[in-house]
């Protein structure tokens, strides 16, 4: 395993990075952001079998689709950390003729990105798909899939998740980032799901709990059991317990930050929380 | 005046049926996904012949066409089938975000389009699904006319790379294009010459088309018909020579004329080379139970709709 201290290094930088970004075009979505930075840094630099080169078809190594696509500025930032493409073109993130669009693209030739999505419920049948691709091509590597939590409110989820447990697609991995909070409130308030767990234990998933969703090595830990679950009949869900806008202070335990870039002062403020570690871009 | 001759009726759908089967056995890239209609849709024959590149998905059309989008990384080119009406206005933000934006080599083919699906009645006749479909960019939108055309416009597009729209029928219709004919998308078909007036063609108009040049010669009348198959991308320099030649244009479909052929036909001609035109095509109105001949008759889709339309444009030249 790669050195914890080093990956919490890499998450520093990127929480930076996802702040920076928002606040430069002072739109985007920071909140999810910043919950989720442990689990992208952990998958792309501790957890998946990837190549170095991007191409489309991903043939031989594990693929990660983004169901809520809205956070993008921890996609680009780790995408870029992990050498897709230069960490320079932060610095375009929702700019005109960008490749890095508001909302993740294949349009602009990204290279990290397979699939568009913002719109939301749409990740788990795109990865089942791509499972079932792997299979047929004989292709033992795993998808990896990441969802919010109130985006489970899409029907279209279910119409997957039902579709993965009857057809055994055994080689796909869902988290599901459980912090809680939606736009207009808390997922309770919204619109209450009752237990996941129980929902997709209904549904004939395997289910595990990531308590600690934004520490590193629980995370590392989860994911890695997670993919020694692989290949006995089912799909597995991990739930990742996480705190949205985490890392930076005022912006933990609450919706506000899901959509809302910071001032410049809040920008200095979270930086100083955040101190630079692998080089702002 | 070339004659076509109808050589048994055939339904559209077996002509999908068969070119998939065929496919299967010469392209192993290709898969299909199917909603709970394999036998409408007459995908029994590749389900059977090769059920690991089969999948039914159950009546799930949004997970079908986001499986069938994901399942092109990694070179497969997925064929997804179910009524028409659940082929796009069910799934467009699927289609539009998954397939379109991400510019994924997925074939959604659909049956039962229009009116002609008869008695299930307006909740399945979907008369808005071309208008739907060539709104979004990239996406190819193909309306085959006959048994024959829908065969070779299945095997044609699986050879070409990029998002397609096949919209197909339920009824037995006229089979009349020629046995293992190419298909070119995008290529207009001249089906008859005349001097008189065009008529623009598609799908299961485009036999009616015929019919009603026969009645026009005999009353005088040169009726160039040209079958439109390719709605996107349309063939504009075929469309403009004709109405250059003619000089009055009608155009025949089973869609509403809000966002069908008609207006694509009559955005050419305005841009171009400014026709009357008239347009042979639902008026703005859902449809209703009844067979299919009866339907057509109602609704003014036929032979004796498209005469009374072309009296009426020539009227006007």
């Amino acid at each position: 395993m790669a050195d914890i201290a080093q990956l919490e290094n890499m998450v520093t930088q990127v929480r930076r990075d996802i702040i920076r970004q928002v606040h430069k075009v002072n739109s985007g979505h920071p909140g999810g952001s910043l919950g989720c930075a442990e689990f992208f840094v952990a998958l792309y630099q501790e957890v998946m079998d990837r190549k170095e080169r991007f191409d489309m078809n991903g043939e031989g190594e594990d693929l990660f689709f983004l169901s809520n696509g809205h956070i993008s500025p921890v996609f680009y930032s780790v995408l870029a950390r992990s050498g897709y493409f230069p960490v320079e073109e932060l610095n375009t993130f929702r700019l005109l003729n960008s490749r890095l669009q508001g909302h993740p693209t294949t349009h602009e030739g990204l290279p990290g990105i397979r699939m568009a999505s913002g719109s939301l419920g749409q990740g788990i049948s795109v990865s089942i798909g791509a499972a079932a691709t792997k299979k047929l091509n004989n292709d033992k590597h795993i998808i990896y899939t990441l969802c919010g939590d109130g985006e489970l409110q899409e029907g279209q989820n279910w119409e997957a998740i039902m579709y993965a447990a009857a057809n055994k697609v055994d080689n796909l991995i869902v988290s599901i980032d459980l912090n809680g909070q939606q736009i207009d409130g808390s997922t309770d308030d919204v619109l209450g799901m009752g237990s996941i767990r129980a929902k997709f234990e209904a549904f004939g998933w395997d289910v595990l709990d990531v308590k600690e969703g934004n520490n590193m090595k629980a995370v590392i830990e989860g994911l890695k059991t997670a993919k020694s679950k692989t290949g006995n009949g089912k799909p597995i869900c991990v739930l990742l317990h996480t705190v949205m806008g985490n890392g930076i202070d005022f912006m933990m335990h609450t919706h506000a930050w899901h959509g809302k870039a910071p001032n410049d002062e809040q920008l200095a403020e979270g930086l100083s929380q955040n101190p630079e570690t692998l080089g702002d871009y | 005046m070339k004659t076509y001759t109808n050589t048994g009726n055939k339904d559209t759908r077996s002509g999908f049926g068969a070119g998939l089967e065929e496919l299967g056995k010469k392209n192993e890239n290709v898969v299909a996904l199917c909603a709970d209609l394999t036998g409408s849709l007459k995908m029994d024959a590749f389900k059977a012949n090769h059920p690991e590149r089969f999948f039914q998905v159950g009546i799930a059309e949004a997970n079908m066409i986001g499986m069938a989008a994901g399942m092109t990384i990694g070179g497969k080119i997925p064929f997804t089938g179910t009524f028409a009406n659940f082929s796009t206005g069910r799934v467009y933000d699927q289609i539009r975000q998954s397939v379109a934006y991400s510019g994924k080599n997925v074939k959604i083919c659909a049956s039962h389009a229009g009116i002609t699906l008869g008695e299930d009645g307006a909740t399945h006749q979907i008369l808005e699904d071309i208008g739907l479909m060539k709104m979004l960019p990239v996406m190819t939108v193909i309306n085959t006319c006959d048994y024959n055309q829908t065969k070779a416009a299945t095997l044609a597009i699986a050879d070409y790379d990029g998002p397609v729209y096949l919209r197909f029928g339920r009824p037995k219709v006229a089979n009349f294009t020629p046995e293992n004919g190419a298909f070119k998308i995008g290529e207009a078909v001249e089906l008859t010459a005349g001097n008189d007036v065009t008529i623009i063609a598609t799908g299961h108009l485009v036999w009616e088309a015929l019919e009603a040049a026969k009645t026009l010669e005999e009353a005088g009348i040169s009726a160039e018909v040209i079958n439109i198959h390719t709605i996107k991308p349309l063939d504009a320099k075929s469309i403009i020579a004709s109405a250059q030649k003619t000089g009055c244009v009608v155009t025949a479909e089973e869609h509403n004329y809000l966002g069908g052929l008609g207006e694509s036909v009559a955005r050419v001609l305005a841009q171009n080379t400014p026709t009357p035109i008239e347009m042979v095509a639902t008026q703005d109105t859902f449809g209703e139970s009844g067979t299919p001949a009866q339907l057509m008759d109602k609704y003014g889709l036929n032979a004796a709709a498209i005469v009374k339309a072309v009296n009426k444009v020539i009227a006007r030249k």
